[in-house]
């Protein structure tokens, strides 16, 4: 135990005495410190009462996709003075339950998605039943005004695929791979289907294994060397673009790697233009707006859309936009 | 049984020292059932998808292969230990975290993150050592709860230190350049791209098997697999074993870790759930035991082969996939089928 306990001292020692040794002159905190220096900080701009408002979302774990969504909800609650709570979980008997939960907290407000809408019918009815206000964000624009929610905020999957599609078209492709990082979500097959649907040249799917980059990188890998003539790889998430341009690396391939989502490497590579372009879907305006729009109502009786869905997308982003955006992106706002 | 003479045991001679013919020797090797089905699987993609044999394509199949192998070959010794390891999976990203929010939070030479990582994920392994041989609950609960402790740590600490799920970039930072030589470079030879993790690949079958076969710790590590009792009744240090077992593992999270965060330079924090399935399952058609006292690291290096031809042969192959999954495990009970089904026919004949 003694030699023990030794060994933990001179690692201790030694890690302490390599990180004083071995400093950086070039990037890391020093660096975001000195771009943070001018941020401001969001206080109550209200002095309604302090309502709560929980949002429920199909999220899994470490999804920096909601991890933004859920940045804009709480930026929004800070200024609306109200009491926000986040929670999250991609089994949709589980969210329901979570739905259920809040409902009988008596929280003044509800944000929810409806991924799948199905299993969350009977929860948004017992919210509504209670009295208690119900925003849809995301997916399930079909779905919201059936379930008696005030109103959407979201992209149309279907939609964004689409415009995708004309893009590709735009920029003269003809043989796309789509790239699912999930087997069996809903919402990326519709995606893949928008963007075959104005396609004109041909787009298969691929089926990767998103919690493997490594994997993700070698089955794009394998597919660019199968297929020669592929001139454009579609991704369905941000994370997943970057690994698609090592992998054109690796296949010597000069196809066109375009994204759905927008983070700090994807504003990168489309300014350096590794990258073609990018379909964001705002989902720091999904959660801002849900939350703003539940203290409108809660507070004037306000309604946004008509009984139609919000839409927050798609819109596309090229070289040209990148450029503006790089900075929000790093801050994780975009 | 046996068709050779001086095969035969007879009363004087110990069967321990019985001299075997070489092909007997062969077939009783743990890893023969998982070369006879390498064998089949690569001839069944080079016939089935036109563009496999080509040198880029099999230079493709060896990095997936590799970035499996790596973490199979400690997950091997492990299990001939007796022993298996849930958390390592997480722990590769856990391993890739440090480095990086580590490197990053103190604005250090990116070498000093990935000297910490190593010290950390050393102790993780440690810990899963120790807690196993003080409590002698089941590896698997200490290493499910490691495994669940390890996901949550990986995502709130992101959270916690870098505000959001993701690293920040540290692409920009002092070392990061020679680190992305030694974790996650690629060279040319003869005209095809080859990815460093091949080399950290074989390096550590090499390295695990010279332990293995030719060294004290080697016979530890077989013997309290097999019989953990009668292990420690003749002088083994079995918890030593098992906690030096698990530091292999974590050492294999660390160098894939890095290769992770050097590769692509910015963690996912939510990354790694499932592969520690991935690992066991090489290393169990690499011949290696459920039950522990059996298997070999080249084994575990086929195993890692088969699995990266399988999932990419399917994609040369541009087969319909929506039956991905099924196919997978198809040729993975298959392969270990024949691997069983050839161990059994080695026995026997002995």
């Amino acid at each position: 135990m003694a030699r023990f306990r030794t060994w933990v001292g001179i690692a201790v020692a030694g890690a302490l005495s390599l990180s004083l040794a071995g400093c950086s002159s070039t990037g890391g905190k020093r660096a975001e410190d000195a771009r943070k220096a001018a941020a401001a900080q969001g206080k109550a701009a209200v002095n309604t009462p302090r309502w709560t408002f929980a949002m429920i979302t199909h999220s899994g774990d470490g999804d920096t996709f909601w991890d933004i969504v859920q940045s804009g909800a709480e930026q929004a609650a800070v200024k609306d003075n109200i009491n926000f709570l986040y929670s999250h979980d991609d089994e949709a008997q589980q969210q329901a339950q979570l739905v259920d939960a809040a409902v009988d907290k008596k929280v003044d407000g509800i944000i929810v998605t409806l991924a799948k809408p199905d299993a969350m019918k009977a929860a948004v009815a017992r919210a509504r039943k209670a009295g208690i206000p119900v925003i849809t964000v995301n997916s399930g624009s079909a779905e919201s005004k059936e379930f008696g929610a005030l109103t959407h905020i979201g992209q149309d999957e279907t939609i964004a695929g689409e415009a995708v599609g004309e893009q590709l078209n735009e920029r003269k492709r003809k043989k796309a791979v789509c790239v699912l990082h999930e087997q069996g979500n809903v919402g990326h097959e519709q995606r893949c289907d928008g963007v075959e649907k104005t396609f004109d040249g041909t787009v298969q799917r691929l089926y990767v294994n998103g919690t493997s980059m490594p994997d993700v990188q070698s089955a794009i890998e394998a597919k660019l060397q199968t297929d020669k003539s592929i001139d454009a790889v579609v991704t369905l998430g941000a994370p997943y673009a970057d690994t698609a341009v090592k992998a054109r690396q690796g296949a010597n391939s000069d196809a066109e790697i375009d994204t759905f989502d927008l983070n700090a490497k994807v504003a990168a590579g489309l300014k350096d233009g590794t990258l073609g372009f990018a379909v964001d879907q705002q989902p720091y305006l999904q959660g801002y707006q849900a939350v703003d729009l539940l203290w409108l109502y809660k507070y004037n009786a306000d309604v946004l859309g008509g009984g139609r869905p919000v839409l927050t997308g798609p819109q596309i982003i090229t070289k040209d936009q990148a450029d503006a955006l790089a900075d929000f992106t790093k801050r994780g706002t975009r | 049984m046996s068709a050779t003479t001086d095969a035969k045991p007879s009363a004087e001679r110990d069967e321990r020292i019985l001299r075997t013919s070489p092909l007997r020797k062969l077939l009783g090797r743990p890893e023969l059932g998982s070369v006879v089905g390498a064998l089949a699987v690569f001839v069944f993609f080079a016939l089935a998808a036109d563009s496999f044999l080509r040198a880029s394509s099999l230079s493709t199949v060896l990095y997936a292969a590799s970035t499996i192998g790596i973490m199979a070959v400690p997950v091997a010794l492990l299990m001939i230990g007796g022993e298996f390891d849930l958390s390592a999976g997480v722990m590769v990203t856990t391993s890739a975290l440090v480095s990086s929010m580590f490197s990053y939070q103190m604005t250090a030479n990116v070498w000093v993150g990935v000297g910490v990582s190593l010290l950390v994920t050393l102790a993780i392994g440690a810990f899963n050592g120790f807690m196993l041989t003080r409590t002698r609950l089941p590896s698997f609960i200490i290493t499910l709860g490691t495994f669940l402790m390890l996901t949550g740590m990986n995502l709130g600490f992101t959270k916690l230190i870098d505000g959001t799920v993701s690293t920040k970039t540290i692409a920009d930072m002092e070392g990061f350049p020679s680190a992305r030589e030694v974790f996650a470079s690629t060279f040319t030879v003869g005209g095809v791209a080859i990815k460093i993790t091949i080399v950290w690949w074989l390096a550590l079958v090499a390295v695990a098997s010279w332990i293995l076969l030719r060294t004290r710790a080697g016979n530890w590590i077989f013997a309290v697999g097999g019989n953990k009792d009668a292990a420690r009744a003749v002088g083994v240090p079995v918890n030593k074993t098992k906690i030096g077992l698990y530091m292999g593992v974590a050492f294999g999270a660390w160098v894939a870790g890095q290769h992770l965060l050097f590769s692509y330079d910015v963690v996912q924090s939510g990354e790694g759930v499932g592969n520690e399935l991935t690992y066991i399952i090489a290393a169990v058609i690499g011949g290696c035991l459920i039950t522990g006292g059996y298997g070999s690291a080249i084994g575990s290096a086929v195993g890692a082969l088969l699995f990266g031809m399988t999932s990419k042969g399917i994609v040369f192959a541009e087969w319909n996939p929506d039956w991905f999954k099924f196919f997978l495990g198809a040729m993975l009970l298959l392969a270990t089928l024949l691997n069983a089904w050839v161990r059994k026919r080695a026995e026997a004949t002995k």
